[in-house]
This record gives structure tokens, C-alpha cells and sequence, in this order.
């Protein structure tokens, strides 16, 4: 019994021996224990299985799991509304991406500037401190006013949605930096741009990293609704007209893809974080 | 004159609520090079202010700091500084960590290797250079700093408390091992501690200092550190005469404190 459900990854063996797990991170974060999640992903899909064969639900709230792969297998090959499912996603992530990376490109700097300078933080402080909290849908209304409704408005939308977010992550794992690590650096003969290079900003990485995931997550958020209000194509964009034609299958079709995608992304992030933060959380 | 000359100096911070604290007050003395300086006192009599401003990190209210017919200014490689925990680099491996100094000085990769295989292999970590900061005990990681402030090669070396965060015997093993190093560099010392018997053992020279206002009240010169070169430091600590100052100086200290305890009841009633 005990074999087959540390085969079936229900248990780990590493923290077996440990005598108290109610309150210990540790345990709870050990690797194993994907059965579970197998369980609960299980569980949904059977359940849906069930509602579908038995027709429980109204297609119109929602579809039977057939249509939603059988929507999913039509677009993927014939395309909707003129674009190929492949190129909705892919047009979606591609606004994300952009406006991420740019959103980067700016945050960062900001947020160093914004740790570093005096001048520079009282500057910038009211701007920083006005849109954080500011939703970027609030925005969508003026964005359209003015730069229309094309790629530009869509990215410069998402970048909004980011800098923000990455210039404060950014500032708050600089002003982290603990003081004894820059003097030591000092005696060391580093000079100021060694310091910025060498010792603060890999101080700052691991929250720069978190940043960039809850940026991602709201970039994401933030294209779908912006697919939503207009455009040609995109995931949102999907949703948007299947509603309007009471196609409830493509609606959840589109929700499925959102969330996976989403997924595969934080995935990817974690994994690079792994890689690339490997002292993370250990001072 | 080539040592660390220290004339004058006081420091007052101004608190935000307008209080001054007077953190050192009218602070002289000079030391040699090749002398180890300890200095004892009760928390909050300026001794991390002091080591602060001989590092540069810290400008004096006033008075002056030369340190090889140099005013002190600013931070220098020629003054090396080791802390007590937490000051290394963690995203850096050992290595990385010891040869941040000579790249920072230019220094071209083959003689960075050089510096830090010999450093490492000085403080006993020949086998962990790459191996990752948080993958170290305590005392290894205060080895790390060791070695690394010491690649540099400072002709002085400031040290606050370097040793505060270790176990007992972890901590006995390296008072042996800064002996060991004073006596083969023989560079200038001045290091912080909190502890007396290892201020005795470390110290040519003693600094008693007093709080409120932060001053120097003692000053011993003292033989244990010559002698803790050959002897064991553990028979050293059985001497009357070790015994005999480190009981004077207790007593010296546990009165401050009482004094400070009292004053803070003072102000409490
Ligand atoms: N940045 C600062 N601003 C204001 N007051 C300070 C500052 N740093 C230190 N002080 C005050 O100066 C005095 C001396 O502090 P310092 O840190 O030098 O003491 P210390 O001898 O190193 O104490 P400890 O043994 O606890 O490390 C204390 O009264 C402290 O409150
Ligand atoms: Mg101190």
C-alpha cells in the first residue's frame, strides 16, 4: 500500500521522519506529492465528464467537455474569424511580451533611480504612488483616445500595466541592500558603477523576479480585457465575439486557453528563478 | 609617522527628535603598525562609530584620522574592514567572493586565481571554493570574510565583532586563527568584541571605553597575544595574571553597566 502511493507521489520519503509538519514550510513545500494534484485536476475533469454525459448543465451556462474539444480541434485547424488559433494566442502573448519587456526595460532603471537618488525619489515618488494602485483598465479609455485602437495601444496599454509594478520591485530589492555589503564592497575598491552592477542589483534580483511574475500576471489579465473592448484578433478578442453568439463552448475554450497559458508562463518563470536566483530567500 | 594616528576625534549624531548623542567625545590615540588593537565596552559606547570612521565610512564631527601619513577620507582597499555576519556576497561562490577584491583592483584572472587558492588554503577552505556562500557553517563563512578582506592586502584591518556570532569552540579556533594571520602579515589590527577573555587573548593592546559620552577610559598593553602565538590559548587563560586583568576589567565593565541600569531607572521613576 505504502509503495504504491509513494509510486503514485502521494507521500515524500525526505519528510517522513520529520515528527512536526503542521506549520513547517518546509514540508509543505518538499518535492512529491503530485499525485494530489493529479487528484484534484482528476476530479474537475470527471466531474465535467459526468455533467456532460448526463447533460446536468444547460450548454448555454455551460457546454459539455465534447464541444469544447471539438471547438478547440475545429479552430486549432480552421481558424476563427480569420486568424488560426495559434495566431490568437500568439498575437495575445506577443502584446504581453512587448509591453513587459518594455515595461522592463523602463521599470527597472526607474526603480533603480528611484532606490539610489535623493532627488530622483522625491521626483518621482507622487507619479509612482499615483498609478500604482490605478488599475490599468481605468486607462484603456484614454489610451484609445489616443493612439486608437491598433498594436501600439494595446502594448503601450500593457505597459502601463508594468512599469509600475517593476519599478517598485525594483526599488524595494535595492533599498534592501544591506549597508554592510556596500561598505564591504567600498574596502574592496569597487567603485560606484561596480557597486550598482555587482553587489546592488544582485541584492535586488530575487524581487525583481517576483515583480516580473505579478507583472506577467496582470499583463495577462490586462491584454485579455483589452481584447475584450477592441480588437481583430487575440484570445479576449475570441471570448468577446463568442459571447455575443451565445457560444458558450468557445468562451470556456478561450477561459482553458487564458489559464494554461498563464501557467506555462509562471512555469517558466519559476524555473528560471531556480536557475538564476539560486541564493534566493538564503542570506 | 606611519601608523594609525586618531587626534581628537568626536562624533555627535544628531537624532531626528533634535537630541545629540555625543557617540565619541574628544577620542586620541595612535597605533603602531603590526599592533592588534582590541576594543571592549559596554553596548552603545561608539565603538562600531569608531571603526566606522577609521574605515572612511564615517566623516568626524571633528578632530582628524591619519593612517599612513594619510588623512583619512573615505573608504580605501589600503583599510580592510570585516563584519560580523551576513556581509557576504551571497551570489557569488566562495571564490567569486575571495577574488572580488583583486578584480575590483584590476587585477588580470590568472593572478586573481593565485590570490585566492593562497588565501583559502590560509584559512582552511582550500577544497570549498566552489562551493556557495549558504552552503557554509558560521564559522566558514567568517573564514570567507577573512580571506577576502585579506586578498587585498590592506595594511589595516578593522574588524566589529567578527567573531560574535560563532559557538564557543568555533570561536577559540578562530582567535587562533587571526593570531595565526597577525603573525604572518603582520598587519595592524583593530578589532571590536563584546567578549573580554578575547579581547585579552587578541589584544598587544586594550581599549576600555565608557558610554554617554562614548571615551576611552583604559588603555593596556598586554603580552597574551605574543605569548598566545606559541602557547595554547586555553592554558593562557589559566595564568594569574590573565586571570587578574580579566577580573579588573569585568568588574570595570559590570560597574558601567550598573551605572547604565541605573540611569534608565532613573529616567523610568
Ligand atoms: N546612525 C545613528 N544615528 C543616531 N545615533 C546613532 C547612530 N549610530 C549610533 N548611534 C548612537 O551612538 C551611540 C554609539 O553607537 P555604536 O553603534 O557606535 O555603539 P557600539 O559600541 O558599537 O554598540 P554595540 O556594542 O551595541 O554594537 C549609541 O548611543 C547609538 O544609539
Ligand atoms: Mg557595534
Amino acid at each position: 500500500m505504502r509503495k504504491i502511493l509513494d509510486k503514485l507521489g502521494f507521500t515524500n520519503t525526505n519528510t517522513e521522519r520529520k515528527t512536526v509538519t503542521f506549520g513547517d514550510a518546509s514540508v509543505v513545500s518538499a518535492p512529491g506529492g503530485r499525485g494530489w494534484t493529479w487528484l484534484s485536476v482528476g476530479f474537475f475533469i470527471i466531474l465535467w465528464c459526468l455533467a456532460s454525459i448526463f447533460e446536468w448543465i444547460n450548454p448555454i451556462f455551460w457546454p459539455p467537455i465534447g464541444a469544447v474539444w471539438e471547438q478547440f480541434v475545429f479552430i486549432f485547424t480552421e481558424g476563427y474569424r480569420n486568424f488560426t488559433l495559434l495566431e490568437h494566442i500568439g498575437l495575445s502573448l506577443y502584446r504581453v511580451l512587448m509591453g513587459f519587456f518594455i515595461g522592463c526595460l523602463v521599470g527597472i532603471p526607474l526603480g533603480f533611480a528611484l532606490a539610489l537618488s535623493r532627488v530622483m525619489n522625491r521626483l518621482f515618488d507622487p507619479i509612482v504612488e499615483f498609478f500604482r494602485p490605478m488599475p490599468p483598465l481605468a486607462l484603456i479609455p484614454l489610451v484609445i483616445l489616443w493612439l486608437g485602437i491598433g498594436e501600439s495601444a494595446k502594448i503601450f496599454l500593457l505597459f502601463l500595466a508594468a512599469v509600475w509594478i517593476m519599478a517598485l520591485a525594483t526599488r524595494s530589492g535595492a533599498l534592501a541592500t544591506k549597508i554592510s555589503k556596500i561598505h564591504a564592497a567600498y574596502t574592496l575598491n569597487a567603485n560606484k558603477k561596480q557597486i550598482l552592477f555587482r553587489v546592488i542589483l544582485p541584492n535586488a534580483l530575487p524581487e525583481i523576479f517576483t515583480g516580473m511574475r505579478v507583472c506577467m500576471g496582470v499583463c495577462w489579465g490586462t491584454v485579455v480585457a483589452a481584447e475584450l473592448v477592441a480588437a481583430e484578433a487575440g484570445v479576449g478578442m475570441m471570448i468577446m465575439v463568442a459571447s455575443k453568439f451565445l457560444s458558450t463552448d468557445i468562451v470556456v475554450l478561450g477561459i482553458i486557453l487564458i489559464g494554461v497559458v498563464a501557467y506555462a508562463i509562471d512555469v517558466v518563470m519559476r524555473y528560471l528563478e531556480a536557475k538564476l536566483i539560486p541564493w534566493r530567500g538564503k542570506s | 609617522m606611519s601608523g594609525l594616528s586618531v587626534r581628537d576625534v568626536s562624533m555627535i549624531y544628531n537624532l531626528p527628535n533634535g537630541e545629540d548623542v555625543e557617540a565619541l567625545k574628544h577620542l586620541s590615540f595612535e597605533l603602531e603598525p603590526g599592533e592588534l588593537l582590541t576594543v571592549l565596552g559596554p553596548s552603545g559606547c561608539g565603538k562600531t562609530t569608531l571603526l566606522n570612521i577609521l574605515a572612511g565610512f564615517l566623516a568626524p564631527s571633528s578632530g582628524k584620522i591619519d593612517f599612513d601619513g594619510k588623512e583619512v577620507l573615505s573608504p580605501d582597499p589600503q583599510r580592510g574592514m570585516v563584519f560580523q555576519q551576513g556581509a557576504l556576497f551571497e551570489w557569488l561562490s566562495v571564490e567569486q567572493n575571495v577574488g572580488f577584491g583583486p578584480k575590483m583592483m584590476g587585477r588580470k584572472p590568472n593572478e586573481i586565481k593565485a590570490i585566492v587558492d593562497k588565501w583559502l588554503s590560509i584559512v582552511g577552505l582550500a577544497d570549498f571554493g566552489k562551493k556557495a556562500i549558504y552552503e557554509l557553517s558560521g564559522g566558514m563563512q567568517q573564514r570567507v570574510a577573512l580571506a577576502r578582506c585579506l586578498a587585498n592586502e590592506p595594511d589595516l584591518i578593522l574588524m566589529d565583532e567578527p567573531l560574535g556570532a560563532l559557538d564557543a569552540l568555533t570561536r577559540e579556533k578562530m582567535q587562533g586563527l587571526i593570531l595565526k594571520l597577525w603573525k604572518e602579515t603582520g598587519k595592524t589590527i583593530a578589532l571590536i568584541t563584546h567578549s573580554v577573555e578575547e579581547a585579552l587573548i587578541l589584544g598587544n593592546r586594550v581599549f576600555i571605553m565608557a558610554p554617554r559620552p562614548g571615551r576611552l577610559i583604559k588603555e593596556y598593553s598586554l603580552p597574551f597575544a605574543e605569548q598566545g602565538l606559541e602557547k595554547n590559548t586555553r592554558e593562557i587563560k589559566k595564568q594569574p595574571d590573565f586571570i587578574e586583568v580579566r577580573e579588573e576589567i569585568l568588574t570595570m565593565i559590570w560597574d558601567m553597566e550598573e551605572e547604565i541600569m541605573g540611569r534608565q531607572e532613573g529616567n523610568n521613576a
